[in-house]
């Protein structure tokens, strides 16, 4: 079945905001734009002079599947994802087992084709259980379908590996993703080290935690030339680091998520354990420092972050708590209401961020820009109405977010994915 | 051309000329092995130690064999370094040069070792492999072998597939190819390709089928026992298949490629067992050259005074 979008608002280039486009998706791909009367054989889907974007594509998202099914599984995430406008996913490969051989590469594959709503593209470990000891088969995992390397959101102390890792990818071609927190710094924090952990008499993590490994992993990556990409920057620091290695010529790309630049740790304020991350949230220099990262274009991605964990492990003492957000159904909007409302970066721009840059990054070449003969993934977004963000209603599983009662614009109203509408 | 030489350390220290004129000794001394009578005087009343801090079997044959073709007096010293451990290398180089030996053959587990030895004594030193660096003997009887098969090295194309950064026999045979002309391109894993053999006048791919392509000669650069560390790469499930020298990799080589590999072969990994088996392979070639090889290294060094020409 063909579908036909009628008076969509594109925001992306070439196309002029202006004016009302439609858009006929046949056989999974976008077959043609521009003006289009309704055949035969078509469904026609009036969206009403809405904005169609590119679906968005998710750089950093926990599945927890397999393994953790009882905080999130393949189903829910998928539900939560196109709920988010996510049209594709990825899946940290932090599972049990461990996404570190084609067999768990196949299962996730197999399961997300079979099941899921929206695309789903695991990481491979680089190592062994996450272990950062031995390498494992990146060369078998990616002929299976993975699309980057990952550390697994661990902390790989041996730099000597990590630049094995690095020079071996270079050969498959892939992005190797690194969670950057030195655990020798960080040690017992939980959250960040400053006014606030004093206020509340809880451990801090330091800046430098991820900012020395930040430094680390960028002059491995640039004296190898691999590709790096720094998973969730929070500080101003590590933005510099990065704007700097940009301008060395560096293959280097991050991401960001929108509690970095949306909350500060004064979030954490009344032991909100909900405002429990790892990179814990900063001060608000550093989000001053993201917002321009973002602008400037140092910083390249805003993924979700999305981390469920149990909600009875959020009702705990803020020590014994869970890290972690629910955000797969709140990045968009939270993106849209604090970088595009606010005037700070355009539309365009913010497609660029959640959409055409992670799919070159994973080499997802069909994916990201509207244009025939692309990948029939695009949402349709409601950006004049205001709502509130309910976690109650969220598809996760993990119904709960820092953002609660939060009034946000962006809401998603259509995800197409493959030329089906699934949500 | 005339070059005094007391030892020989390694093929980055020889000039085309000089490894040319290794190669035509190597021819003679072939000739000689194939007489019924093997034995030649030209080493009678010399001696030849073999110093091998390395456990070797192909090596110090090889080694063996040639001095005693050549009717020197061969002491193997193997045994006796264990009962030296604590003393140094200078040491036990003294030792053998006061009771009057001509030439050290010595393998050791550190680069530059033959260097440091053969200073402090009068006998010449030949490097039967040191560390990662290099491997001279099996190197020209790589050589040898190819020069049998293919002529000449001028626009011969060779190919390197393995491990590169833990094969001194790889190092040694890089030096020698890029000196005689031939054009040589290396693949293996990236962590075991250094990159900075492009600046040697290698071409590095990741890709084995392109270092392959339109290759006369393939060499196999043997995964040494460090790489099976799970460092460098996965495992031997991956390494096999994206290196592994078989049918499907030679139908980008040209149709008359050889194939030659060191031994010993782990078969199925580093090579398949068909085209081990199969007439492209020469590793029999390898073997029966590399006593003449050694002969004519023994041999030319003897000429001290009469040098290279």
């Amino acid at each position: 079945m063909n579908l036909l979008l009628k008076n969509c608002t594109l925001v992306t280039a070439p196309f002029d905001a202006e004016q009302k486009y439609d858009i006929l998706l046949k056989d999974g791909m976008i077959a043609e734009i521009g003006s289009i009367a309704p055949a035969e054989g078509m469904r026609v889907l009036d969206v009403g002079g809405k904005t169609v974007l590119p679906g968005l594509i998710d750089m950093h998202c926990n599945i927890c599947d397999p393994g953790y099914e009882y905080m999130e599984d393949i189903v829910s995430a998928s539900r939560s994802a196109a709920r988010g406008g996510f049209t594709s996913i990825t899946c940290e490969p932090n599972t049990n087992p461990v996404i570190d051989n084609k067999t768990v590469v196949e299962y996730v594959v197999s399961k997300s084709k079979e099941m899921a709503q929206v695309n789903i593209y695991p990481y491979g470990s680089m190592s062994i259980g996450c272990k950062g000891v031995e390498m494992a088969e990146l060369g078998e995992m990616h002929d299976a379908g993975i699309v980057a390397v990952s550390d697994g959101d661990e902390f790989i102390d041996d730099a000597s590996f990590l630049r094995n890792v690095l020079q071996y990818s270079r050969m498959l071609h892939l992005s190797v993703i690194t969670h950057c927190e030195d655990r020798t710094l960080s040690a017992n924090g939980v959250m960040n080290e400053g006014v606030t952990s004093s206020k509340l008499g809880l451990f801090g993590m330091p800046k430098e935690a991820e900012e020395v490994i930040v430094a680390r992993n960028i002059i491995l990556a640039e004296a190898v030339g691999a590709r790096l990409h720094i998973a969730h920057v929070s500080t101003k620091g590590s933005v510099q680091l990065i704007r700097e290695a940009k301008q060395r010529g560096a293959r280097i790309t991050c991401e960001t998520c929108p509690h970095y630049f949306m909350l500060t740790e004064a979030a954490a304020e009344g032991y909100n354990t909900l405002a429990k991350v790892n990179p814990p949230l900063r001060t608000q220099e550093d989000v001053d420092a993201i917002l321009q990262g973002i602008a400037d274009g140092t910083i390249d991605v805003i993924a979700s972050g999305h981390s469920p964990t149990g909600q009875l492990n959020k009702a705990r003492e803020f020590d014994d708590a869970g890290y972690g957000v629910s955000s797969l159904e709140t990045a968009f909007a939270l993106s849209y209401t604090g970088l595009v409302e606010t005037g700070l970066i355009s539309a365009k721009r913010l497609v660029d961020l959640m959409s055409a840059k992670p799919a070159q990054i994973l080499n997802l070449h069909h994916k990201g820009v509207l244009e025939e003969g692309r990948d029939a993934d695009l949402i349709v977004v409601d950006t004049d109405e205001f709502y509130q963000i309910e976690p109650d209603h969220f598809a996760s599983k993990a119904k709960f977010s820092p953002f609660a009662g939060f009034s946000v614009k962006g809401r998603v109203l259509y995800t197409i994915v493959g030329g089906k509408v699934v949500m | 051309m005339t070059t005094l030489r007391k030892d020989l350390f390694g093929l980055r220290d020889l000039s085309a000329d000089e490894i040319r004129y290794i190669l035509r000794a190597a021819d003679t001394m072939k000739y000689i092995l194939n007489q019924k009578n093997k034995k030649s005087p030209h080493l009678q009343g010399k001696s030849v130690i073999l110093l091998f801090y390395e456990p070797s079997a192909r090596g110090k044959l090889s080694f063996e064999l040639a001095a005693q073709h050549l009717s020197a007096n061969v002491v193997d010293m193997t045994g006796s370094i264990h009962a030296m451990s604590g003393e140094k290398l200078q040491d036990m180089g003294q030792l053998v040069d006061q009771m009057g030996a001509d030439f050290i053959i010595l393998r050791h587990g550190m680069a530059g070792a033959p260097r440091l030895l053969a200073e402090c004594v009068e006998a010449s030193v030949i490097n039967a492999g040191d560390g990662f660096n290099e491997n001279p003997g099996q190197a020209l009887l790589d050589l040898m072998t190819i020069k049998e098969r293919k002529g000449d090295f001028e626009d011969l194309k060779v190919a390197i597939i393995g491990d590169l950064v833990h094969s001194r026999l790889a190092r040694s045979n890089i030096w020698g190819l890029t000196k005689l002309g031939a054009r040589v391109c290396v693949s293996g894993p990236p962590t075991l390709m250094p990159q900075e053999l492009t600046q040697w006048g290698v071409e590095c791919y990741y890709n084995a089928a392109e270092a392959v392509n339109q290759a006369d000669v393939i060499l196999t650069a043997r995964l040494e026992a460090e790489t099976r560390n799970k460092r460098f790469m996965p495992s031997l499930e991956e390494y096999k298949r994206f290196f592994r020298i078989d049918e499907k990799l030679l139908k980008y080589a040209k149709k008359d490629a050889i194939v030659l590999h060191p031994g010993p072969v782990q078969k199925g990994i580093e090579i398949s067992a068909g085209v081990v088996d199969s007439p492209q392979c020469i590793i029999n070639d390898q073997m029966s050259n590399s006593v003449a090889v050694r002969m004519a290294m023994l041999y030319i060094l003897s000429q001290i005074g009469g040098g290279f020409q």
